[in-house]
């Protein structure tokens, strides 16, 4: 069938219009980008872009070579590999008892709404920070990795997801003579991968962004990790973190390239790993938001 | 007696399994809720929840005299409800543009492309933001320039603050929001579209007919959850983007908890405050569970 003038001036045009959208998108990632190369007085002077101008690495070399950057960088990343690895571990679990029909776990239902009830309703920041202080976590990693570590709405997707595989594979297993936690560890678990895959991506991401919990909770900037150290320079501009060499390198650099350079490297290693798990995220929610 | 050993003998391991969440559950939100009552107290970090003196409701009364408090509320609920409203509109939208595709790759590529903000911390964008909108290098405003038209400095102008802070979110979260309405999309019975062409209908008439109708379950669905959120105006946002010239337009109820309770160490001021939201937020939110159960036959779990 041949298509109407009308209909493809339409399609024309929903083209450029979604192009333009996602540009809209990437231009500033991509703005940020070209001034963290450009040259200080290039990017002070407002002349850069969408590509860099005057191109040098000398933004990307003083990030890399500086301490405080580093160290902050390191302490994300423990606190992704050890609150990523712990909230998996839970929520797989906990997933499993909750996906079961009350007359399978008689207390189902009650157990489902101890965890619902902490997304309907909370005591609020003080009452929660003079908790964790209480605990004695302040100024240690784990007070980045622990209290956020049972994630109730990845429980909630992955639980849906649990309740849509067939039924006889849990019956079969449990014939041939498989408890429960061989059922869960060698059918559940390797069946429900792109919901893992899921909630696994969002996992890291939550803790490669959070930034709050550092700041309130770390006394010592030493023990910041990266989203919080890069708040505290680019956002509340903390002097502490200023030496006399750096004030020297910054006429040199200009602050501008080098916040650019900064908030790139912390954004790259998401725009790396999100476009991979795209399609599995996209099952995941849809098929965890589904229910029977 | 006799059944529910037998009944212990054959659920053991499910319980086992959700004791350790459990426990963190406790620990993390269920003693904070207990440590509400420092509302009620005059909360002295050395005598603990149950060495510090009742007050009664003398912070809640404080608060009602609060000078700001009126404009923080209307700040809160202003933003809020603008965001819930873009934040429907918008993905809606993109979502049946997309939907137009032909071609699933460009489908896929346009989608990576708009989801990316979502996936970058407030910390960064703040500081892309910052520099985008700055009032001297930034480049919006010598875009304007060459309109002949003045610096504006969209962060600290009272007019300004509330509809950047829609539009940024909207630009961060659009994206992301198209994933659940594209799926409702394709879930759309394709003979309904046959039958609305036979009848006549075009492209448009279409869309208006069938696609919206289709939709329709999805967006009271969504609208209805996000009635919990309108005390949400968004805190990593904002905390990151204002600054005191900007608070009569920009103060919030969760920024304005932080800077009680944390900086200026009113402790059982910040927590009636914080306590006051959650209270009206549970009852929100519970009200927008009960009817999307009613309406839309949905369930949580």
């Amino acid at each position: 069938m041949k298509k109407s003038f009308g209909r493809r001036l339409f399609l024309g045009c929903n083209l450029v219009f979604l192009t333009l959208l996602s540009l809209m998108c990437l231009m500033p990632i991509l703005h940020i980008l070209s001034i963290s190369f450009s040259s200080g007085s290039a990017a002070s002077a407002g002349k850069v872009l969408l590509w860099p101008v005057e191109f040098t690495p000398a933004a990307y070399q003083n990030v890399f070579g500086k301490p405080e950057y580093l160290r902050a960088f390191w302490v994300t990343i423990q606190r992704v590999v050890l609150g990523t690895a712990i909230s998996m571990f839970l929520t797989i679990l906990t997933a499993y008892p909750l996906s079961k029909e009350t007359h399978q776990f008689g207390m189902r239902t009650f157990y489902a709404w101890i965890f619902v009830f902490t997304i309907l309703f909370n005591g609020g920041l003080i009452p929660w920070y003079m908790t964790i202080k209480a605990v004695g976590l302040i100024d240690s990693i784990w007070a980045l990795v622990l209290p956020g570590a049972v994630q109730v709405f990845n429980i909630i997707l992955l639980l849906n997801f649990y309740r849509n595989l067939p039924k006889e594979l849990e019956e079969s297993s449990r014939i041939d003579g498989a408890g429960h936690f061989t059922t869960l560890w060698k059918i559940y678990a390797p069946l429900s991968l792109p919901a893992l895959a899921t909630t696994g991506l969002f996992t890291i991401v939550w803790h490669w962004n959070s930034w709050f919990d550092g700041m309130i909770l770390m006394n010592h900037p030493d023990h910041y990790p990266l989203q919080t150290f890069l708040q505290s320079i680019i956002i509340k501009m903390d002097l502490r973190f200023l030496k006399s060499q750096d004030i020297e390198l910054m006429q040199k650099l200009s602050d501008r390239t080098s916040k650019a350079a900064q908030i790139f490297v912390a954004a790259f290693p998401i725009l790396v790993i999100y476009p991979v798990l795209q399609r599995f995220f996209i099952k995941g929610i849809v098929m965890g938001s589904v229910k029977e | 007696m006799n059944q529910l050993a037998r009944r212990w003998k054959r659920e053991w391991p499910l319980h086992f399994m959700v004791v350790p969440a459990l426990i963190f559950l406790v620990l993390f939100s269920y003693i904070p809720m207990a440590g509400v009552l420092m509302a009620f107290q005059k909360y002295i970090p050395t005598k603990g929840l149950f060495g510090s003196p009742m007050v009664g409701l003398k912070h809640f009364k404080y608060l009602l005299d609060y000078p700001d408090i009126g404009r923080i509320v209307f700040n809160t609920l202003y933003i809020a409800t603008m965001k819930i409203i873009a934040g429907l509109a918008v993905p809606i939208t993109i979502a049946i543009l997309l939907n137009e595709l032909r071609q699933e790759w460009m489908k896929r590529a346009f989608q990576t492309m708009v989801y990316l903000p979502h996936f970058l911390s407030w910390v960064l964008l703040s500081g892309i933001i910052i520099d985008v909108l700055s009032p001297s290098t930034g480049i919006i405003n010598q875009i304007l320039s060459l309109f002949g038209a003045k610096p504006i400095f969209f962060l600290g102008d009272n007019k300004w603050f509330p509809y950047v802070m829609v539009i940024t979110d909207v630009w961060k979260e659009f994206g992301f929001g198209t994933i659940i309405y594209l799926a409702a999309l394709t879930n759309i019975n394709p003979s309904l579209y046959e039958a609305a062409e036979i009848d006549g209908a075009g492209r448009w008439k279409q869309t208006l007919n069938v696609t919206l109708p289709g939709m329709m379950p999805i967006i009271v669905l969504m609208l209805t959850l996000n009635i919990g959120n309108v005390l949400n105006a968004g805190f990593d946002q904002i905390f990151n983007l204002y600054s005191p010239q900007v608070y009569e337009s920009g103060d919030v109820i969760d920024t304005f908890v932080y800077r009680m309770g944390i900086e200026q160490a009113q402790y059982g001021f910040a927590t009636a405050v914080g306590l006051l939201k959650s209270v009206v937020s549970f009852i929100l939110i519970s009200v927008s569970y009960v009817m999307a159960y009613r309406f839309a036959n949905y369930r949580i779990f």
